[in-house]
């Protein structure tokens, strides 16, 4: 009990003294406790989509019709936003108040699976067959979280940019490649029609950087870890293929191709002729079609070992502190349904996980105009790795990316970002259990 | 106060006596008013303190199944190898040498115009208090775009016929520019406290000092600044602590980039401690953030000492 307090009282401590999130924490402690009232048991559901209003409506109904469904269970939904969530989680895992069923970004899975906050999901094996894999967040064989939907990478540009500067439109079946995709930056750059030929969105900070550029890397043959075991990244991070990769994003820079730092809106730049090529999510297409009418949405560019693009998003699983796991899990299944998952992804214009989910989502059917980003997906998506360091990953390559692209020595700080994963695996004994 | 009172009516009538009772009851009033304020210090800062020096001899993280474990100066021999952390504490020391004497000396400068006796002095006050009153973050990224390579300063620079540089994206230039912002941002505090300085010294030391035709200037240097000496030691260690704490600008406007040029301790302490997730290691970092601050307050401490109160 005493060291629990302990280590309660210093999570909080270094919370606040450092002046982060002391709300977060406080908010971490709100009631989430199962309630047993006239049979009916409450399970806390938590979400991150305070602020996001169309996704928490999409959540809120199937909440809703859950709670109409049946009358053992009632699904009390909690939003929070985004920018505190994953601390709100920490600090209410802290305090063993756990809320029953969470919403959990796919890249954390594996840690919280370690940590021990999240259960593993048993049974719906059939149901998530059919969904796209990288929705379905697995850990050292088990299956702790499956998600509505995916988003894509594309680059985007425009029909009339492309016949413009003689630049072939390419196909997913036959993408640009490195050289074929240098020159037509080179062509664009000489025509100086343009700011900058390319933007990769390098104004975001934090988990964009390994999401959008570690797919750079990995077509370039390298990748953030060595995933036969993932103990060590010596080697694919630091090897011919990851240097290969660092002279190229720092070239992109140094030679004008990309700004350094780009703006708060990239696609509004795209939109207005800033820039001739955007590498950006699908969430993007949207807003483009509203205003650029012979927009094309590329697949990604292959620099050697294959087009590549990042996987996963927000999903859902049930938490170790769940009073009724068969609540959860009777939620859990309520909610896979193909009708869901359509009407989430509709409502967040992202991609449905399930066939017979895209054919209910206008644009998604085969042949539809957002087709080819689930096209993508199912072919090119690379997972963040799955390893519990992914936290510690996800920092060390975006802090070695950004002082790649400020100039510094590539090999050098690919080296370091390697010591520095290694220790960290070492660190934590690889995160045996 | 009802203590007090209550203390009065049950003194006995020696004099003597009562004075040494009403004395002792005086003493447990003080203590009961502290108990409030001396709980929330002991749970919130001073257990804490010990806390963080414990962790930072373990592997403790943030979100692990497995127990923190004793590792004895492990966290500090990393430390001293990370070449992040040594620019960081380059970044903190800098930006403190440079913030401590401008911005005091700035401060002072407004508030001896604000002090004035001329007309509209009041807007004056309140249009340099108005940074202070907004909130940091906000500050912050109202200069994040104001820096853009496009933004209004490069804007306003090439009106003169100079291309700015892209302010934050240059390791050179981008611990210059938030050095700037947080003068501006916090100057406005410092010149009220001056001000408070300033009219606490009587008027007629100035008469006196003008009817013996003292310059401008002699009335500065031998009436306003000694009766600022307080007051100045009081900024001078305000300042200075605020200065090493510097986070917030950091965070939303260059996460300690370009290439580490505008990292600061607390900055990595928060980064390591949270992004990386290595509490033990964030909490080495704090301990050494301890010990630099307390140095340095002590060292102030002595050399502003007063030296008549001493013979």
């Amino acid at each position: 009990m005493l060291k629990r307090t302990a280590r309660l009282l210093a999570t909080t401590f270094v919370a606040a003294s450092l002046t982060l999130s002391v709300t977060a924490c406080s908010k971490g402690g709100a009631t989430s406790t199962q309630a047993a009232s006239g049979g009916t048991q409450t399970l806390t559901l938590w979400t991150h989509n305070a602020g996001n209003k169309g996704e928490l409506a999409a959540i809120q109904s199937v909440v809703d019709d859950y709670n109409a469904s049946q009358t053992a269970y009632k699904v009390d939904l909690q939003a929070f936003p985004q920018d505190s969530y994953n601390q709100s989680v920490v600090a209410a895992a802290a305090a063993k108040k756990l809320p029953c069923i969470l919403d959990i970004d796919q890249p954390n899975v594996a840690n919280w699976a370690w940590a021990g906050y999240l259960a593993p999901i048993e049974g719906m094996d059939d149901i998530l067959s059919k969904y796209l894999p990288s929705t379905v967040a697995k850990w050292n064989g088990k299956t702790y979280a499956y998600g509505y939907y995916d988003v894509s990478l594309t680059w985007v540009t425009r029909e009339s940019i492309l016949k413009k500067y003689g630049i072939r439109v390419p196909t997913i079946d036959q993408p640009w490649t490195g050289e074929e995709f240098a020159s037509a930056l080179a062509k664009v750059k000489a025509s100086g029609d343009f700011t900058y030929p390319a933007d990769l969105a390098t104004g975001w900070t934090g988990e964009w950087w390994p999401y959008g550029y570690s797919p750079f890397l990995q077509s370039f043959g390298g990748d953030l870890i060595n995933r036969t075991d993932f103990s060590s990244a010596e080697g694919v991070l630091n090897g011919d293929a990851a240097v290969k990769w660092g002279e190229w994003f720092q070239g992109l820079a140094k030679d004008g191709m990309i700004s350094k730092k780009s703006s708060a809106d990239p696609t509004a730049d795209f939109i207005n002729g800033k820039t001739a090529f955007l590498w950006n999510g699908s969430w993007t297409a949207v807003p483009v079609r509203e205003k650029v009418k012979d927009v094309v949405f590329a697949p990604p560019v292959d620099f050697g070992d294959g087009p590549k693009v990042g996987g996963g998003s927000w999903t859902w699983g049930y938490s170790t502190g769940c009073a009724s796991p068969e609540g959860a899990l009777d939620y859990l299944k309520f909610a896979a349904q193909d009708k869901y998952v359509a009407k989430v992804a509709k409502d967040t214009n992202n991609i449905p996980t399930t066939d017979a989910a895209a054919a209910m989502v206008p644009g998604f059917e085969p042949g539809g105009e957002n087709d080819v980003f689930r096209q993508y997906s199912k072919k090119f998506t690379v997972m963040r790795p799955e390893t519990p360091g992914y936290p510690f990953l996800a920092t060390a390559f975006t802090k070695g990316a950004q002082d790649i692209l400020n100039g510094a020595d590539v090999k050098k700080t690919l080296d370091q970002m390697v010591a520095d994963i290694d220790d960290n695996q070492k660190a934590n004994n690889f995160f045996q259990q | 106060m009802s203590v007090v009172e209550a203390a009065e009516h049950t003194a006995p009538p020696v004099v003597r006596g009562r004075s040494h009772k009403r004395n002792k009851r005086s003493t447990s009033v003080a203590l009961a008013m502290l108990v409030p304020a001396a709980v929330l210090m002991v749970v919130f800062l001073i257990i804490p303190i010990f806390l963080t020096f414990g962790l930072a001899f373990t592997n403790a993280r943030l979100i692990s199944p497995v127990p923190a474990r004793f590792v004895g100066l492990d966290n500090f021999v990393r430390l001293f190898e990370n070449e992040t952390f040594w620019r960081s504490l380059l970044n903190t020391v800098v930006f403190t040498i440079v913030i401590v004497p401008v911005q005091s000396g700035l401060a002072l400068g407004l508030a001896l115009l604000v002090n004035a006796k001329v007309r509209g002095t009041n807007f004056f006050r309140t249009v340099y208090f108005l940074p202070v009153v907004t909130s940091m973050v906000v500050v912050s990224m109202l200069w994040l775009f104001m820096y853009q390579p496009d933004g209004l300063i490069n804007v306003l620079l090439a009106k003169v016929g100079i291309t700015g540089p892209d302010w934050l994206g240059d390791p050179n230039t981008a611990l210059f520019a938030i050095i700037v912002l947080s003068i501006w941002q916090a100057v406005g505090f410092h010149m009220v406290i001056w001000l408070s300085g300033l009219q606490t010294i009587p008027g007629e030391l100035y008469e006196a000092a003008s009817i013996d035709g003292a310059s401008k200037w002699q009335q500065f240097a031998h009436v306003t600044w000694p009766g600022l000496r307080q007051t100045s030691i009081f900024i001078l260690i305000t300042i200075t602590i605020a200065a090493f704490s510097l986070f917030t600008q950091v965070n939303i406007m260059t996460q300690g980039g370009p290439l580490d040029s505008t990292s600061t301790l607390v900055y990595m302490a928060v980064f390591t401690g949270f992004q990386q997730q290595q509490t033990g290691y964030a909490a080495a970092i704090s301990l050494v953030f301890f010990a630099l601050v307390l140095t340095v307050s002590l060292i102030q401490r002595y050399l502003t000492r007063d030296k008549e109160a001493i013979r």
